[in-house]
């Protein structure tokens, strides 16, 4: 209650949430508005917005709709924003946490693991992953959330060292309680909320690395994805550069609201650092 | 000479996540639909089976996948990185022509993500809540949320296109042969784009750790004793709390070493640059799945190196590391 | 002549704070040569008064009223950049947590040199030469090694040691003491406080010594001012406050001081509840960067407690006396020996432990999870024993109104409670359990004396009604007075002394023991 109240009073929360509703209404708007293909042919190629009243944001090199793939684009950047994210924090969080709980070998395997991880290259790892399982929407999600969790996991991790050893976790041992009530019940929700506020940090980077991925043409060439829009527009940039631009802006605009939005869950979450003291 | 031993420890502990990485994506790579031989054969415009089992015997892939998997690491040890069939060339040398480029752009990005994050970050601190925190914090998120490719381009546009500042790509002249301090001040203004794309994300994560580190070391006991023995603040922020503050930032750096060879990748491609990243990007389209093992085998090596680097910077600022009390 | 003036002093805390001001119309004064203790409780603005004093406010306060002089010249009226130079070169101050107040990037002899680099204008070379010196003063062992050295390679007590040294580098007239000693082990402390007096003799300074403690008011106090609330109740010599308090508060602060009294002896029974035998146990830590040597935590130790009695462990840090702890409620392994409860070794598994022994913990903040129920916390072991859910929780209730808490409170939070009502809560939860021995790691000594004295009352009366056998963890020989039967000291691993409580104030046989005794503060007032 206290946090959401906080949550509220943050203006860049507010902000975030704004600008994140925006994006989610072009979402869940976009087969109302433009409930044509999108990557359909729609009229002359290369026009500039303003050119045709049809095409308020103009017409790309293949002659689509710009404004009909932003609509389009924002169901799929927020589609696989969520799910990549999803899948990193979940697999971070089991990570991080068993890890952090029981130390010794099994602290040392995982860690490993994660370290393994986070050496190589996140983007090289997701064109490795893409070369191999194909670029449909669903392996690219998933890749993506496979790429994620190492910094989930290590944050999750710091968080149970530190946690495990707090007098009232032991406190719950000596009543003779088992781990999974430790692990689930005591020490994971006072672990959550910096790992809350870092899912906006991944959010961010999974829409971010989605839109290069697509921006190389090696995502899914079969959606309407922002990226892909600034790719095409390179063979134009020189005169129509708003065919780049534009969805670049719709990409910033996205991540800026994520980091917002995350920016003001860390000000309702650890209100000490909130206040400046 | 305490701080080299950590750092080589450190350097040890990292050869069995190399190895794992290794055996990973050898495995990985065994689930990829056809090899480079079907790609070799597909560039030819097809070939009877025959030459194609020759192919694989030449390329090795005619054993079982743990025999070539173990061949792969013994040759690796060798810093045999196999034949590019793609390139025409062995592996070690494509890389090796294209690795270059890649650490120059990783220098100067690092530098001036470092530079100005520092600077940023220590300005806002010291002014913390007011304008010009808000407005460096403001331009922090800014930074943070704009995708590095599309940041690019567009400084294509202003910069190439309508100023006709600095070239568009490339990482030299090629219609000229410069040499000397010429050549260097070419190949400067072909990354002063590149760098700036590259950078701009890690200086917005960097002023942001800068700026929060500061005012977590600005609350600490010892600072108030600072203040108790009369120190001004210039002396306080520069001689107390500078160095301590920069303790997360320099973690960092190894942390991020691997993103942001990631992020070279999408930046050489915008820019035509010839470096590893586009290196790696052509090979994916091309399949050449060699050449592919051997850029992430070098990239770890390359990231495991910086972090070598990173725990002697780390150790030399902080005595704390290096004792064995 | 007064060195330091402060009158009428009010500091106003932020809006939405529980007070309006945290200190208020505060007089005091010190002269050359004099030190004046100021003492209160948390929350009695002691703190605040000397962060004032040297115009390090922390944000949010502000001064409403009042003036500070310092030597007759009124500091409200500098400049900051004027009382910026003040600081540490007349007026100085040493902190209570040495292991945090020195910058640990930072060579000692670099901190100390910056006081006269900075005050004096002095070259490298002799402001280290005068660094030397000033560690000589304070008697640190090896002063040119400690010059060399970093904060973490010296000890608690050598930090401080440190802290003063630079704290009179320049002779200042004035030296603020906040709480100094509470950080040390009592040795220690007897020896820093020594330190002070002999310093404070020797260059006439006036101190204002901030502390909690009457025992070491006793031993250092020319004068006292006793706050509460933000107001000083009662002023006075040190004599006449500590033999004839007039006010209230002082009195009931005074009276709540544990005295060194050996309470008179009970018949224990014969029946041993608890036997540890020959335990070992040694830590060996290995980190990715350093590996430290292996330290014997316990070397042998043998103790007995008998059944409805109660023993106190006694010992400085680093002792041993709460791996002891840890080890019989089985919280860790030992490496060698034996802990028998009930005539039956420990069992390994946690759930038949917890039924024969149970554990309070030191710090009342953090032994209850934040985001959970106090009574949840308090059912969950019962249930989890086999207890019906309802059973427990009615079980739950009845132990809350044995502890002196609301049956009703069962619902609230672990915040909405006081320091000395979690406590309570913490008490509760060990005996829901039911448990033949509760063990107490310092269960009192994050408390305020006179919450100290309640929590200590609480446990000698539900030893009484119920039989309790307590083995009783403590630093402070004054609290394990209070309620043990049995002492056993301990130092670096090992028992040095065990027997009656009695006997032993009474009659030490060990060296370490009576140096204990001796170090006690305020002895000659409240001791033996």
């Amino acid at each position: 209650m206290r946090a959401a109240k906080a949550y509220l009073r943050s203006p860049a929360a507010l902000m975030g949430t704004a600008i994140l509703f925006a994006v989610l209404v072009m979402g869940l708007g976009a087969n109302f508005l433009y409930p044509a293909d999108p990557l359909g042919l729609a009229g002359r190629p290369l026009q500039w917005p303003g050119a045709d009243p049809r095409f308020p944001l103009g017409t790309d090199p293949s002659g689509r709709d710009i404004a009909a793939q932003l609509f389009h684009g924002a169901r799929i950047s927020l589609l696989i924003g969520v799910v990549a994210t999803s899948i990193a924090v979940v697999i971070g969080i089991a990570i991080g946490a068993l890890a952090g709980f029981y130390g010794g070998i099994v602290d040392t395997l995982l860690m490993r693991v994660t370290e393994a991880f986070q050496t190589l290259p996140n983007f090289l790892l997701l064109l490795v992953l893409v070369a191999v399982f194909g670029s449909t929407m669903e392996t690219v999600t998933v890749a993506i959330g496979l790429v994620s969790w190492p910094p989930v996991a290590r944050l999750t991790r710091a968080e149970f060292l530190t946690l495990r050893t707090r007098d009232f976790v032991q406190a719950c041992r000596v009543q003779g309680l088992g781990d999974a009530h430790l692990i689930l019940r005591e020490v994971l929700p006072n672990a959550l909320p910096p790992v809350i506020v870092y899912a906006s940090v991944v959010m961010a980077v999974a829409i971010l690395l989605e839109s290069a991925l697509a921006f190389l043409q090696l995502s899914d060439p079969n959606v309407p994805s922002w990226g892909n829009l600034i790719g095409l527009g390179r063979s134009v940039l020189r005169t129509e550069w708003y065919v780049s631009a534009i969805p670049g802006v719709a990409i910033l605009l996205t991540i800026l609201g994520v980091s917002l939005v995350g920016q003001g869950l860390n000000d309702a979450l650890n209100p000490r650092l909130a206040s400046g003291r | 000479m305490r701080v080299l031993r950590l750092a080589l420890r450190r350097l040890a502990a990292s050869l069995p996540t190399l190895l794992l990485i290794l055996a990973g994506m050898f495995l990985l790579l065994q689930l990829a639909p056809g090899d480079t031989v079907d790609a070799l054969m597909a560039q030819m415009g097809g070939g009877d089976p025959a030459l194609a089992e020759e192919l694989r015997r030449f390329y090795g892939l005619d054993v079982g996948i743990a025999a070539q998997l173990g061949r792969y690491i013994l040759r690796l040890l060798t810093l045999d990185l196999g034949f590019s069939a793609i390139y025409g060339k062995p592996v070690a040398t494509v890389i090796l022509e294209r690795l270059p480029p890649t650490i120059l752009l990783m220098i100067s990005a690092l530098s001036f993500a470092f530079f100005f994050g520092l600077v940023l970050g220590v300005v806002a601190a010291r002014r913390v809540n007011r304008w010009p925190d808000t407005l460096i914090s403001t331009l922090g998120l800014v930074f943070y949320a704009t995708p590095s490719f599309w940041f690019g381009l567009m400084a294509i546009v202003l910069f190439s296109v309508y100023l006709q500042w600095l070239p568009a790509g490339g990482f030299g002249d090629i219609t000229q042969s410069l040499t000397g301090i010429a050549a260097v001040l070419d190949i400067a203004k072909h990354l002063v784009l590149p760098t700036l794309t590259l950078g701009l994300i890690f200086l917005a994560i960097y002023l942001r750790i800068m700026r929060a580190s500061m005012l977590e070391v600005l609350s600490l006991d010892f600072v108030r004793t600072a203040r108790a023995k009369g120190l001004n603040e210039t002396r306080i922020v520069v001689r107390h709390v500078l160095r301590n503050a920069m303790l997360p930032m320099v973690t960092l750096i190894g942390l991020q070493a691997g993103t942001m060879l990631g992020g070279s990748v999408v930046v050489e491609s915008v820019f035509a640059l010839p470096g590893l990243g586009r290196l790696a990007y052509e090979s994916v389209v091309q399949r050449d799945l060699n050449t592919l093992l051997g850029i992430v085998f070098v990239s770890a090596l390359l990231v495991i190196s910086i972090n070598f680097v990173v725990d002697i910077l780390y150790a030399r600022l902080d005595p704390r590391i290096s004792s064995d009390t | 002549m007064s060195r330091l003036v402060v009158e009428g002093l009010t500091i106003r805390l932020p809006p939405g704070a529980d007070r309006e001001n945290a200190i208020e119309d505060v007089s005091l004064s010190v002269a050359a040569g004099e030190i004046l203790c100021v003492v209160g409780e948390s929350g009695s603005g002691k703190s605040v008064t000397a962060s004032a004093v040297m115009g390090l406010l922390a944000p949010g306060l502000s001064i409403a009223a009042g003036s500070m002089a310092l030597s007759g010249e009124d500091l409200r009226a500098q400049s900051p950049e004027a009382w910026r130079a003040v600081r540490g070169r007349r007026i100085a101050m040493v902190f209570q947590e040495p292991m945090t107040a020195l910058n640990p990037l930072m060579s000692v002899g670099a901190q100390i040199s910056e006081m006269w680099r900075v005050h004096m204008n002095l070259d490298a070379r002799e402001a280290e030469r005068r660094a030397l010196a000033a560690l000589r003063e304070v008697n640190l062992p090896d002063p040119e090694g400690a010059l060399r050295a970093f904060p973490h390679e010296l000890s608690g007590g050598q930090r401080q040691r440190v802290m003063i040294a630079m704290a009179l580098a320049l002779e200042p007239e004035v030296l603020v003491c906040d709480e100094p000693t509470t950080a040390l082990d009592v040795t220690t402390q007897a020896q820093v406080l020594a330190l002070i007096k002999d310093l404070q003799r020797r260059h006439g300074t006036a101190v204002m010594f901030i502390t909690h403690d009457f025992g070491v008011v006793a031993e250092i106090a020319d004068r006292v001012a006793v706050m509460r609330l933000g107001r000083v109740v009662e002023e006075g010599t040190a004599r006449e406050v500590l033999t004839r308090p007039r006010h209230d508060y002082t009195q009931a602060l005074l009276a709540a001081v544990p005295g060194l009294h050996a309470p008179t002896a009970r018949v224990l029974s014969p029946d041993v509840v608890l036997q540890v035998r020959g335990l070992t146990k040694t830590y060996v830590s290995r980190g990715l960067f350093r590996r430290r040597k292996p330290v014997r935590a316990l070397d042998d130790v043998s103790v007995k407690l008998k059944r409805g009695a109660t023993l106190a462990v006694v010992g400085e840090s680093g002792s041993g006396k709460s791996t002891l702890a840890r080890c019989v409620v089985g919280l860790l392994g030992s490496d060698g020996g034996q802990i028998v409860i009930g005539g039956a070794p420990l069992p390994k598994r946690r759930r038949d432990a917890a039924r024969l022994v149970q554990m309070v913990f030191q710090d009342p903040y953090a032994s209850l999870n934040p985001r959970r129920r106090a009574g949840a916390q308090v059912a969950q072991g019962p249930i989890a024993a086999g207890t019906p859910a309802a059973k427990a929780i009615q079980e739950t209730r009845d132990l809350f109104a044995l502890v002196g808490l609301d049956p009703e409170s069962v619902g609230r939070y672990p915040h909405e409670f006081s320091g000395g009502q979690r406590q309570r809560i913490g008490i509760a939860r060990a005996l829901a359990m039911k448990p033949e021995v509760l063990v107490a790691d310092e269960p009192v000594s994050a408390l305020d004396v006179s919450v100290q004295a309640q929590v200590l009352a609480l446990l000698r009366d539900l030893q009484a009604r119920l039989g309790l056998s307590i083995l009783f963890i403590t630093h402070d020989l004054r609290v394990a007075a209070q309620l043990c039967d049995e002492v056993a000291v301990m130092r670096n691993g090992v028992v040095e002394e065990t027997g009656p409580i009695g006997a032993v104030f009474a009659d030490p046989q060990s060296a370490y023991t009576r140096s204990l005794i001796d170090a006690i503060p305020g002895r000659a007032l409240f001791g033996v």
